[in-house]
């Protein structure tokens, strides 16, 4: 509800009660004047107290449990305003001593009434809070179910690669007329690695020797599409071999360079990839040429290894991890990955 | 009739050879590995058809099309999907999605060869540049013809561009090149964050801006680092205050 028709409803609510306690006073006796003042004032009063109450709820939502405080509070924050009733009206009504003895004979009266209003006000306003932190919950959670959704939706594509996919397809139906052999050879390499990826979808962490398996059924179908114009050159230290990454990370490195490589220079294209065990890291470097005149500032780290470094902060909380440079018409990219000790 | 493959992948390029094998009326004069390539096969040979690739090394195949003064009737064949619309659009032949069958590359021929007879072949590279790049390699570099090559400018190379009849003027530190396209089109795909079209005839990057001068009352010049002065109309002069926040 929007504010200011809270305020109109609380203000209606209480000029409604204090009509009723006006009529009340006017029925046993008590002049019009000092009638209507009384009603007004003890609902003023009663009006400050209960936004009192309603502010601290909006900053402080106690649960079931101190429940018993507020019934406490509020007794007290009656008890004061109708401390401060009782003063207010014998400064007001100074000469008339027999509606002042009344007022003082009311006065418990007046404070168990003050106090089940507050408490009111307290269980509505409650109400309110409790409902408006519902609501927002709720759309938390939606928006949060909505992003994994999101999330896995990407990983998904991402998996799946179709444009990897639909122009190796395609490789293979150009193939199949003229070189069955090596059609069916290259389906058996792109049925085994998509079923890597997938398999390794689920796995945290492998061995170096396991991904550079899974790399090079890539590169063999890479080097079917692209022909003589691509090839690679593989060093890996012994001692890092069995050093772990995380699954699929280092073919979309690859990938990205083979992209870079091919798409930015005219001509043949080596990729160097090379893998070293030190300090307790295994250091990747993958390395593309690249035309340093025509290759766009955005693209200081490359098409796709944004994905990658966010992958690696959330696996080790590092930025450092992945870096890139550029070394004459050579593209660098360069991948720490901390072992456990 | 003579046609041209300009595809990246030599088995895509002999795809479409072996699917060509079935149309005997169509010779293959040459298949390019690249765009480069394919201008200049382009202008030797002046095909009736070619079967294009889109994503290929420097230039893209509508990059490359825009470097053809008279285009002939393209065949789009390409994995990406998302082209299509741009292709269609630049009435583009037909889009072959990789892989396709003998079928589909068959209609597409057949299509092709209707249309040739209703429509003859009129200037697509101009209904091309038309359509705004959607691939950010466009935003970020201009490919245009010079004398004996073709230059690749980064967009960051540019001075400024001024409007040139039917085409711009593209200033930059290494010469002025000239490219057949209009100032709404650039307006609409550089990054409008560092591109501002300050006049009907002017576009300039703010990186190139050193000051904003007043001219006579209620008119401004923007003076450009490299001595340059250039004019600003009412709309340029309150684009350019909106874009650095004064």
């Amino acid at each position: 509800m929007h504010p200011f028709r809270i305020i109109l409803v609380y203000l209606g609510w209480s000029l409604f009660w204090s009509a009723v306690q006006a009529a009340l006073l006017l029925s046993v006796g008590v002049r019009l004047s000092a009638a209507l003042t009384d009603a007004l004032l003890t609902n003023a009063l009663l009006v400050g107290g209960g936004y009192a109450m309603g502010t601290c709820l909006r900053f402080y939502q106690p649960g079931i449990k101190q429940g018993a405080y507020l019934l406490g509070w509020s007794l007290g924050l009656a008890g004061i305003s109708m401390l401060l009733f009782n003063y207010l009206a014998g400064r007001i009504f100074r000469a008339d001593e027999a509606y002042l003895a009344f007022v003082d004979a009311t006065l418990p009266l007046r404070v168990v009434f003050a106090w089940l209003m507050i408490l009111l006000v307290l269980l509505l306003n409650w109400m309110w809070y409790y409902t408006r932190e519902r609501q927002q919950d709720e759309a938390r959670k939606t928006d949060a179910e909505k992003l994994s959704r999101e999330a896995e939706l990407h990983t998904l594509r991402q998996q799946l690669q179709p444009h990897f996919l639909f122009n190796s397809l395609n490789s293979i139906s150009a193939l199949v007329g003229a070189r069955p052999e090596q059609a069916r050879r290259m389906i058996m390499q792109l049925s085994d690695f998509l079923r890597g990826t997938l398999r390794k979808g689920d796995q945290q962490q492998v061995s170096l020797l396991d991904e550079l398996q899974h790399l090079e059924l890539y590169l063999e179908i890479e080097k079917v599409r692209f022909g003589h114009r691509l090839r690679t050159a593989v060093d890996v230290q012994k001692e890092a071999l069995e050093m772990r990454l995380p699954a699929l990370l280092l073919q979309p490195v690859v990938e990205n360079a083979i992209k870079f490589g091919l798409y930015d220079t005219i001509g043949d294209t080596v990729i160097s990839i090379t893998a070293t065990a030190r300090d307790h890291h295994l250091q990747l470097q993958v390395q593309n040429p690249y035309d340093p005149a025509t290759a766009q500032p955005q693209q200081g780290t490359g098409f796709g290894l944004s994905s990658v470094q966010r992958r690696l902060y959330l696996l080790y909380a590092r930025h450092d991890l992945l870096q890139t440079r550029q070394q004459e018409n050579q593209f660098i990219t360069s991948i720490k990955i901390p072992q456990k000790l | 009739m003579k046609c041209l493959i300009i595809d990246d992948e030599p088995l895509a390029r002999g795809m479409v050879a072996e699917y060509l094998q079935r149309h005997p009326d169509i010779e293959v004069v040459q298949e390019c590995g690249d765009g480069f390539a394919g201008v200049k096969a382009i202008m030797q040979h002046q095909p009736d058809l070619i079967f294009l690739d889109i994503q290929m090394p420097k230039i893209n195949g509508f990059e490359m099309l825009e470097l053809v003064d008279r285009a002939p009737g393209v065949i789009f064949t390409t994995a990406f999907d998302e082209y299509a619309l741009r292709a269609f659009e630049a009435n583009a032949v037909d889009y072959l999605l990789k892989p396709f069958s003998q079928e589909r590359f068959d209609a597409a021929l057949k299509k092709w060869l209707e249309n040739r007879q209703i429509r003859p072949a009129e200037d697509k590279a101009a209904d091309l540049s038309e359509v705004p790049a959607k691939q950010p390699e466009e935003q970020q570099r201009i490919v245009v013809k010079a004398a004996n090559d073709i230059r690749i400018i980064p967009v960051k190379d540019v001075l400024y561009l001024e409007a040139y009849d039917d085409y711009v003027k593209v200033h930059t530190g290494n010469g002025l090149f000239l490219k057949k396209k209009t100032m709404g089109y650039y307006e609409r795909v550089l990054d409008p964050s560092q591109f501002v079209r300050v006049h009907r005839s002017y576009i300039i990057p703010l990186a190139q801006l050193t000051r904003i001068e007043p001219l006579e009352k209620d008119s401004h010049i923007a003076l450009l680092k490299n001595g340059v002065r250039v004019p600003l109309s009412r709309t340029g002069y309150s684009k350019l205050r909106t874009v650095l926040g004064i």
